[in-house]
């Protein structure tokens, strides 16, 4: 024994007990904290460009500017566009999600699938398929249409997950308590998909204030055409960053919105394995006209889209052309948006073993700034490396594939982070000690546990981040490198020129390529909420709620 | 040298605290059961100890070596503690023969160790299947294997049984017994239950809210419990008010012999004593040559052994539970029998009576 106490332990003790000295703390691994800050950086240089280009221009500057382009008009329909289309989404995309997880809706399986699959189709694409067939769909009644149509499915998923998830049990003990019908739907059943609701409104909010591409097609004029316009006809970079602010402003109070409407309530769920069997809510009469309402929603959503490609690919001719500059575009695609879902998934890999791994106020106030790049839309992003590369890194990087792509992974980090940091959640603390008792290195466990068990979420994450890279336009139209053309970048091409025949086999290769990551996602998620039938998986549930207990 | 040496440890979560002034010694190759209910700082103890966890204040050595102090702390890789955790928690993603392997060198990973490992708990035939494939039994015997591959000073056992049923509770916990005692390992096992604790165990530790109560082998806890508390939970009790009178204390039923008179030095003489009678002690007698007699109010035979209820006439309420082996008749019903006690007996002195 080489202790060696000159004091009597009791004295000791008691000494121990009086210092109250601060617990020991265990070491935190400084290499994923070193990396984590990197990342966090990394994500936060758009924002600190943009603030120190407006600070350098002078505050009355900035302002001059500001106000030269602001005008009414513009504010009034970016306001009221993103108020509009967030309500119609969050009624459409909560109903779907009701009848589909809670009803009797004969079909159910199929729907469920076909009202996502929206998910998948670019705004741009759902905007050219209405606007090129329909020329009455256009301007403010044009973009509540297309926009209501193209983003429902960012509530509808949430909301149908967190119905999946809540305690069905819930509803019948409130009927049991003599609620009716109606009153049950919503003082239980939206009750408990209130946060979903919330955060899905949010990510449409988010995308309307970004939105480009479709806007420009239906002439629809908001912020975020203002400033592509400044930037792209005006070559105006110091207004069109001056007008970026005030963007990113807005995207800001509408986060903060969101999150002070949350609140702390909580789903709960009686226990581990006592979910009740699902008696679903009969439709009753009502049955007929809820699937004739899905049957147009799919058809505006999906029906029209796909069917105007086609239509335009008979009719517009001249599709010689278009052969080969398809193959080289979905290449370019699917490399830039592989190669960005890569460095997403992998930059995020960091961050939520920290966060979730070593949870402290701190490390969660860390994780939480990078969703500050949601309220960053991919304009401001792509601008603000512009600015830095002409200002800070002369022609090395400008209109290159690595900041292209760099730009991409940026821009849909927020999209990684959600998916590796909720399967880092659900992979068991329990196995990574066990691991480490038997003497295998931090890296080890790393490699040979965390890893393979995190490998569907950051399938998860790999998939969300490429097929939103696949759908991007804004972005791509300001970092693409010169000479090369990607699916959205030559689809826009065709479409400015008019020459829709031409433009929509590229449309339709875009939905091809989103829909596959899409299928996977929607498996992935599905398997979350529902008991799967693969035999692996009850193995670790029963592992991960041993570490709750 | 001791294998595990825990001095003044203190552990809390928050403002709450889980384990106070712990000390416990435990001796190399024996087998220490930490017996508590839950929430009282078992499963702390076993992740403080494992190095999952650092503790506040005190000290941990292993092996003579300080492993957790104020200025030290080695990381649970290095600690060669093999930790077999509640529900085997194996590697889902991982065949039964790469768990066991897991913390060999790459070289050994599928070598003779680690079939020698699977004979030795009975499942040679199973190394390509994967965990779910496995009952909850041999997973666990799995777990075991894998934490005893590394040849660990110490296994941590963290209630290993409690996720099985009962048939096979029995026997998996004799397995692991033998699998121990085979592999000369130093073990600790941590559980709430009372019969596991007793059977398995040398030495046995009563935890309650983050104390040690009691560390004593298991014939001692039942012959010498520390508490009258901790009397009543290992078998049934009797206690009958006394007075000392030397090292020997008068009770209604006749002068006993107590058995440790020096864990009462300190107490005068005619203090008062809260005297522990178990049933077995009682002895029933004719009524002639007895001290002290009592009235039978019912009989219960199980074969093996009865238990007569009684009611001691001395002051006409107080109840007596003996146990008798080989009962060739049980007394009557009502009738009266006189009452004996054999052999020394436990005291604490009577805080109620002063």
């Amino acid at each position: 024994m080489t202790l060696a106490p000159t004091e009597s332990p009791t004295s000791l003790r008691r000494d121990a007990l009086e210092s109250l000295s601060p617990p020991r703390r265990r070491r935190r691994p400084k290499v994923l904290l070193g990396l984590s800050l990197v990342v966090v950086a990394a994500l936060a240089l758009p924002l600190a460009f943009l603030l120190i280009e407006a600070s350098g221009a002078g505050t009355s500057n900035v302002w001059h500017l500001i106000w030269r382009t602001l005008t009414a008009t513009l504010l009034w329909n970016t306001v009221r566009l993103t108020v509009v289309v967030t309500v119609l989404c969050a009624i459409i995309g909560t109903l779907t999600a009701y009848c589909v997880e809670r009803t009797d809706l004969p079909g159910r399986r199929v729907w469920a699938v076909l009202v996502v699959i929206p998910f998948a189709i670019p705004d741009f694409v759902v905007s050219f398929g209405w606007n090129s067939l329909f020329t009455w769909v256009a301007g403010f009644r044009g973009a509540v249409i297309v926009m209501t149509l193209a983003v429902y499915p960012l509530v509808y998923l949430p909301v149908a997950a967190s119905l999946r998830g809540a305690d069905p049990g819930q509803e019948e003990i409130a009927r049991s308590l003599g609620a009716t019908r109606v009153s049950t739907f919503f003082r239980v059943t939206l009750a408990q998909a209130r946060r979903a609701i919330l955060g899905g409104c949010l990510l449409v909010a988010l995308v309307i204030l970004a939105e480009y591409g479709a806007f420009e097609i239906l002439g629809y004029q908001t912020f975020t055409t203002e400033i592509f316009s400044e930037f792209t006809v005006g070559f105006n970079t110091a207004s069109a960053c001056a007008l970026s602010l005030v963007l990113v402003i807005f995207s800001i109070v509408v986060m903060m919105g969101e999150s002070s409407l949350r609140g702390t309530g909580r789903v709960s769920r009686g226990g581990p394995g006592v979910q009740r069997v699902l008696t679903r809510q009969s439709l009753g009469r009502a049955k007929w006209p809820v699937v004739l309402a899905f049957s147009l929603l799919v058809l505006a959503a999906l029906g029209v889209p796909v069917g105007s490609s086609i239509y335009w690919i008979f009719e517009g001719g001249a599709h010689d052309l278009v052969g080969e500059s398809l193959l080289a575009a979905a290449l370019h695609t699917a490399g830039y948006s592989a190669a960005a879902a890569a460095l997403s998934t992998v930059m995020a890999l960091p961050v939520a073993l920290l966060v979730i791994r070593y949870p402290s106020r701190w490390h969660r106030l860390l994780t939480r700034t990078t969703f500050l790049v949601l309220a960053m839309p991919g304009l401001v992003v792509a601008l603000a490396l512009v600015y830095f590369s002409e200002q800070h890194a002369d022609s090395f990087a400008y209109q290159t594939a690595p900041m292209l792509v760099v730009a991409y992974a940026l821009m849909f980090f927020p999209l990684a982070l959600v998916g590796v940091r909720a399967s880092v959640a659900r992979a068991p603390v329990a196995l990574e000690e066990v691991a480490g008792s038997l003497g295998v290195k931090r890296l080890g466990v790393l490699l040979r546990v965390t890893l393979p068990l995190i490998a569907p979420g950051l399938g998860a994450a790999f998939c969300l981040v490429f097929l939103s890279c696949v759908t991007e336009l804004t972005a791509t139209l300001i970092l693409i490198p010169n000479g090369v053309q990607t699916l959205a970048t030559q689809f826009w091409a065709y479409q400015q020129n008019l020459s829709y025949g031409q433009a929509a086999p590229f449309a339709l290769l875009i939905i091809a390529i989103a829909a596959l990551p899409a299928y996977f996602l929607e498996r992935f998620f599905d398997r979350r909420g529902v008991r799967s039938h693969d035999q692996p998986r009850p193995n670790v549930r029963v592992l991960s709620r041993s570490v709750t207990t | 040298m001791s294998e595990l040496e825990i001095r003044g440890l203190q552990k809390s979560y928050g403002t709450q605290p889980v384990l106070r002034d712990f000390d416990l010694t435990v001796e190399q190759g024996s087998f220490v059961s930490i017996l508590g209910p839950s929430g009282s700082g078992k499963t702390t103890l076993l992740r403080v100890i494992a190095g999952f966890e650092r503790a506040d204040h005190g000290s941990v050595s292993l092996h003579g070596e300080i492993v957790d102090d104020e200025t030290h702390f080695v990381e649970c890789q290095r600690r060669r503690v093999g930790y077999v955790p509640q529900e085997g928690n194996l590697f889902p993603h991982l065949s039964v023969e790469r768990n066991v392997g897991f913390g060999l060198p790459r070289g050994e990973r599928r070598g003779q160790r680690v079939s020698d490992l699977l004979e030795m708990v009975g499942l040679a035939g199973y190394a390509q299947r994967f965990p779910h494939q496995l009952s909850g039994g041999q997973q666990q015997r799995v777990a075991l294997a894998r934490g005893l591959a590394i040849d660990p000073d110490l296994v941590l056992l963290d209630e290993p049984f409690s996720s099985l049923d009962a048939n096979m509770r029995a026997s998996v916990r004799h397995d692991v017994r033998r699998i121990l005692r085979d592999a000369g390992a130093t073990a600790i096992l941590v559980t709430h239950d009372q019969d596991e604790a007793l059977s398995l165990a040398d030495r046995v530790a009563i935890i309650r809210d983050g104390r040690i109560r009691q560390f004593a082998t298991p014939t001692d806890l039942y012959a010498k419990p520390s508490s009258p508390e901790l009397a009543g939970e290992f078998g049934d009790v009797n206690f009958l008010k006394g007075v000392i009178r030397g090292h020997d204390v008068d009770t209604p039923i006749g002068r006993l012999v107590l058995d440790d008179p020096s864990s009462l030095m300190n107490a005068r003489d005619g203090a008062s004593l809260l005297v522990l009678i178990r049933p077995e002690q009682i002895v029933l007698t004719s009524l002639a040559s007895a001290t002290a007699s009592a009235r039978v109010l019912h009989t219960e035979f199980y074969g093996h052994d009865a238990v007569v209820k009684l009611r001691a006439n001395f002051d006409g309420t107080t109840t007596l539970v003996a146990r008798t082996a080989n009962a060739k008749k049980l007394p009557d019903h009502d009738s009266e029998v006189g009452v004996a006690v054999r052999g020394g007996v436990v005291a604490w002195l009577d805080e109620s009576a002063s």
